[in-house]
């Protein structure tokens, strides 16, 4: 076997248990009340980490990009959808990149 | 015990389907600019094809082909893997506390190869326990499209303009704050919490660039969430889903 197939095999066995570890391990509520708010705020703050300044600095420029940030906001503020604020998001990128 | 007749499952697969697409069209604009790194490794079609199936992470997959190309030990891959990768130990868990209790190891182990940003985002927007058809077709389209796009970029690689490509790169951070942007609307908290991550994580990113992304993401999770946890703990009725506080009372 290739070097690259064994280092594409083995990545893929290490993210493996690494998703899917807690998920099997953990079978029962966790009822200590610290754990359970810690759980709580996670994806919260793991996808607010993951936005910004990521989304920024994958625009054309930081204009586009806070255009992109705000327009998203707004819309998902209202209650869009995935999609909706998806395709929002990338027009108002596009469109301010443009200048 | 919830029976389900065809009916709803097909339903569910539908909706899943159908949150799963634009998921999918971001990961295809952002799975082809890695297939352009992939390319220059020395990566073929096929290999960034599987590659992305099995791993689908997009931060742990530029380490990857960044190390293959650099023929790299296995012990290497195996260590940066785990540590761009290490943030899905967190949503795991936290998913552990949103299935269903009657699910075994293959559902959970499933559920465990689903989980990417997007799709934890999903399930965490999901009410109420994890539903599988549902998570799963959309993790299944996405992952597909994730794939699509490593191909295509590897075999293909200018073909899109690149303000296109750039713009659609956008598209997963725009569905990440229709995750959270709506709930900020009713819980103050959860407000706090969003413009204290965005801040300090803005502030990480350029006091400290040296940090990677990924080890950036999770030190500043493990510490905001615990802050949160400490300064403002969950009552018992707020989160997780219903079926595991019926068991708790019992």
């Amino acid at each position: 076997m290739s070097e690259t197939w064994i280092a594409i095999l083995v990545a893929a066995g290490v993210s493996l248990l690494v998703r899917a570890l807690p998920l099997t391990l953990i079978r029962r509520p966790i009822r200590n009340r610290f754990l359970r708010s810690f759980l709580y705020y996670v994806p919260y703050a793991t996808l607010a980490v993951m936005t910004f300044p990521a989304m920024i600095d994958a625009s054309e420029h930081p204009a586009a990009g806070i255009a992109a940030l705000a327009a998203g906001t707004v819309a998902a503020w209202f209650g869009a959808g995935l999609f909706p604020v998806a395709v929002i998001t990338c027009t108002a990128e596009y469109l301010v990149g443009l200048l | 015990m919830k029976i389900r007749n065809r009916d709803e499952t097909r339903r569910l697969i539908l909706k899943g389907l159908r949150d799963g697409l634009p998921i999918g069209l971001g990961y295809f604009a952002v799975a082809f600019s890695l297939g352009i790194t992939a390319r220059g490794a020395g990566v073929s079609p096929l290999e960034g094809w599987v590659a992305s199936i099995l791993n689908h992470a997009s931060a742990g997959e530029y380490a990857l082909y960044a190390l293959i190309g650099a023929h790299a030990a296995v012990w290497e891959i195996a260590t940066v893997i785990f540590v761009t990768n290490m943030r899905y130990l967190l949503m795991s868990a936290a998913l552990s506390q949103k299935m269903p209790p009657e699910a075994g190891f293959l559902k959970r182990l499933g559920t465990g190869f689903c989980i990417t940003d997007e799709i934890f985002g999903l399930a965490v927007a999901w009410p109420g326990p994890v539903n599988c058809a549902y998570l799963w077709s959309a993790f299944i389209l996405a992952d597909l499209m994730w794939a699509g796009g490593t191909l295509c970029g590897i075999l293909a690689g200018n073909i899109l303009p690149a303000r296109v490509v750039t713009a659609l790169s956008v598209a997963i951070y725009g569905m990440f704050l229709a995750i959270i942007i709506p709930p900020t609307r009713k819980n103050r908290v959860l407000a706090g919490l969003v413009a204290a991550a965005f801040a300090c994580s803005f502030a990480a990113n350029r006091l400290i660039p040296s940090l990677s992304e990924g080890t950036r993401t999770v030190i500043l999770t493990v510490g905001l969430a615990a802050v949160a946890a400490v300064l403002f703990p969950v009552k018992d009725n707020d989160p997780p889903a219903e079926g595991e506080r019926k068991e708790e009372t019992a």
